[in-house]
């Protein structure tokens, strides 16, 4: 009888047999990454490599066109990542804000009675987002490239903002001791546009009584600092770009691969945001807002205390994930030389140095501290703002 | 003055009164409701004036379709004399001509294979469904050669071919693959469920470019000494991996969206795991994440664009190579339009597919 073989018992036993597929599973796994960790030493060592971090403090010796911070040729390895991880950051952010107020305005023409506006949105969602964002990035730099005048043709804002082919040059801000006075101000009336605004919400809750939040916020945090920074005696100097030769002189540039990428991600993560917004307003139901007119709410605060926050929760986890898009895409960057993370020490530096393993492992790693970073920020947010049941 | 009068129920039908059908009722609430609607349609209106004749001017009217350089076309227009000039390389990239009846060949059966797929009541639907899922290695034999067939290189391959290349096979191996870890990250066996997690939010953590900088510069370190694989294999592995753990979360939420009761009714009739997941709960999961796999495949197919960052020539790839050609210069806004357009017509039709399967399988609220 085979119900009396012991190894047949075991393996009609639940427990036992999730045990043995379990220890099956893990053996295969660590198996197969013993094998191909044995063939990478094998071959490391066939090649007479190894792997080791130290390249990372020798001279880079290349250069990289846009760098916040102090960079040159001589710098190390591990400066050019940091300069490329500030490059990926700066974009991700700009990126982030310009595809979230697009995002919405598109959404709230997609639900707009206009008909007109309502179709200028449908197609325009519907031809970006079937497209692949690498042909985006592409096209705005090879139109930007193509169309922007040389620097003495530049197209000019007044004397002092200057568009053509070597990018948007603006005044640079000399910051004198006197300009750290507004600064301060200017942080201390974010702290108290902050603690203001949970002070009228526990009125709020309290009493019923409503201050006009938005408005006393706006005036401390933008008013405030500018009257500030006058009676000081405007303590910025600014020093605006100048034609000189054939390129302008002092002043910031942000340079046209920058220009090319950011418009080209916003515009391209705006069409997803715009129908995850439009789906999310589409998802209170109409009886929200005809019972908060029917309490008398007004049409401006039925809209910011009945349906935003409702729609808000349907919202933000596919926000969360087109945030986490856009840094991810923007590692195309490297299509249009603009010299983000990939491109410095996953490009660049592996070329020179030839340690594949070590500089994919930074980038990798980079961008994996990056999602989690954005996922458990939103994820936070998210806690915040979703229904609390009971 | 007559009056008629009528029995109940025998009047007739009054046309609506002429204030609420027509054209200019239709504007009236559309377009000119009120005063702030009526300004953003003036806005609009005036944009579309500018910006449409402009862009159908420059688009058409004054394009240049044949011409043999740059220099054959008009100056104020586009010039789509490329397209003509290089169909063939935005087809086939570099394969060899005389060998090319089998790409087309290939494209053939390929349609053949999907309308299997589609099309619900094909003759011997069974049979055919067997014929799609062998396809791909009929089709890669063909493709690439080898008993009895010249081979192909595969560095030769290129153009729409190899866009379909890439995408076909990133969608046929994903699924199988991203339901096997789909059900791994649902298990309560500790072991496989960490590995799937691991694996899922691992590769759905870094871009995909990484993954394929992974296949082009280390992934050889990791195989046998002396062996050596082909770039698009390497390439097709790793696209292949990256669409699985996206496809893995989409069919993750069909598995969560199935009440218990289904696999707790399952185990009552006694069926084991495997009878269980594809007799009861599978063919329930799958359907209701229909949309989101079809959404996977069209970003998964918008991805393969990526491959030119390695040097694979695929749509883009070519595109992008007649950008820097010589007799082409400074054509890029219609090289990379012309693209575009590829890449909108099909994705946009394989969206509206799964639109019209989302309708189809929506039926629960309308029995």
């Amino acid at each position: 009888m085979s119900n009396t073989n012991p190894l047949l018992k075991a393996w009609y036993d639940k427990e036992t047999r999730s045990v043995i597929v379990q220890v099956i599973a893990m053996a295969v796994i660590l198996g197969f990454f013993a094998y191909i960790i044995n063939n990478a030493i094998i071959n490391l060592a066939t090649l007479g490599k190894d792997i080791n971090f130290n390249f990372l403090w020798q001279p880079a010796s290349y250069d990289i066109n846009q760098h916040l911070i102090e960079y040159d040729s001589r710098s190390s390895h591990f400066t050019a990542t940091v300069v490329g991880l500030i490059n990926t950051v700066l974009i991700a952010i700009a990126g982030i804000i310009l595809a979230t107020i697009l995002g919405f305005i598109l959404g709230v023409m997609r639900l707009s009675n206009n008909w007109l506006t309502q179709k200028i949105a449908y197609v325009y969602i519907e031809f970006v987002r079937n497209v692949p964002v690498l042909i985006h990035i592409l096209l705005v730099h090879g139109i930007m490239v193509n169309t922007l005048p040389r620097p003495k043709q530049s197209v000019n804002f007044g004397d002092t903002f200057f568009l053509n082919n070597r990018g948007f040059q603006s005044p640079s801000p000399d910051f004198q001791p006197l300009f750290w006075v507004v600064a301060g101000v200017f942080v201390g009336a974010i702290i108290f546009a902050f603690l203001f605004s949970r002070y009228a919400k526990k009125v709020q809750d309290e009493t019923g009584k409503h201050y006009p939040v938005a408005l006393i916020n706006l005036f401390a945090i933008i008013v405030v600092p500018a009257i500030v920074y006058f009676l000081l005696g405007s303590p910025i100097a600014w020093e605006v770009p100048a034609l000189k030769g054939f390129n302008f002189k002092g002043g910031m540039v942000i340079r046209p691969e920058f220009i090319a990428l950011w418009l080209a991600l916003s515009l391209y993560t705006a069409a997803f945001i715009g129908e995850i917004v439009r789906s999310g307003i589409m998802a209170v139901s109409h009886g929200q807002s005809e019972a908060s007119h029917a309490l008398g709410v007004s049409s401006g605060r039925t809209l910011s205390l009945v349906v935003i926050p409702q729609a808000l929760r349907v919202i933000v986890p596919p926000l969360t994930s087109q945030y986490l898009n856009l840094t991810k895409n923007s590692s195309l960057a490297i299509a249009i030389g603009y010299m983000d993370v990939v491109a410095t020490i996953g490009g660049i530096s592996l070329n020179q140095t030839g340690r594949e393993m070590e500089c994919m492992m930074i980038v990798m790693a980079i961008y994996l501290t990056l999602s989690l970073l954005i996922s458990s920020g939103m994820n936070w947010y998210n806690n915040r703002i979703k229904l609390v049941e009971r | 003055m007559t009056e008629q009068t009528y029995a109940p129920g025998t009047h007739p039908d009054l046309p609506p009164p002429s204030n609420t059908v027509g054209p200019i009722h239709w504007l009236q609430v559309n377009l000119f409701s009120n005063i702030p609607n009526t300004i953003v349609s003036l806005v609009a209106i005036y944009l579309l004036a500018i910006s449409i004749p402009a862009a159908i001017d420059w688009l058409f009217l004054k394009a240049t379709y044949v011409g043999e350089t740059r220099n054959d076309c008009a100056r104020d227009g586009a010039c789509w004399a490329f397209i003509g000039e290089r169909l063939q390389l935005f087809i086939y990239g570099f394969y060899p001509e005389a060998e090319r009846w089998r790409v087309d060949l290939s494209a053939i059966m390929l349609a053949v294979a999907i309308a299997a797929v589609l099309w619900e009541r094909m003759p011997a639907r069974g049979w055919m469904l067997i014929y799609a899922a062998v396809y791909p290695f009929i089709a890669g034999w063909l493709l690439t050669g080898g008993m009895g067939l010249t081979p192909v290189d595969t560095n030769d391959f290129g153009g729409v071919m190899l866009t379909v290349v890439i995408g076909i096979t990133g969608i046929a191996f994903s699924l199988p693959i991203g339901i096997l870890l789909a059900l791994g990250r649902q298990s309560n066996l500790p072991i496989i469920k960490y590995f799937s997690i691991g694996f899922i939010e691992f590769i759905r953590g870094v871009p995909l470019i990484t993954l394929l900088f992974v296949a082009s510069t280390m992934l050889s370190y990791f195989l046998p000494p002396g062996s050596n694989f082909d770039l698009l294999l390497r390439v097709l592995i790793m696209v292949t991996l990256f669409a699985s753990a996206y496809m893995a979360e989409v069919i993750r939420g069909g598995l969560q969206a199935l009440p218990k009761g289904q696999k707790e009714a399952a185990d009552s009739l006694g069926l084991n795991y495997w009878q269980a997941m594809r007799l009861i709960i599978l063919p329930q999961a799958l359907t209701i994440s229909i949309p989101g796999i079809v959404n996977t495949f069209i970003g998964l197919y918008k991805d393969t664009s990526l491959v030119i960052i390695i040097g694979l020539l695929d749509v883009l790839g070519v595109g992008r190579a007649s950008v820097s050609d010589t007799a082409w210069v400074g054509l890029s806004t219609e090289v990379y339009l012309f693209v575009a357009v590829f890449f909108f017509i099909t994705c946009f039709g394989m969206a509206r597919y799964s639109l019209h399967l989302e309708n189809k399988l929506h039926t629960g609220h309308k029995h």
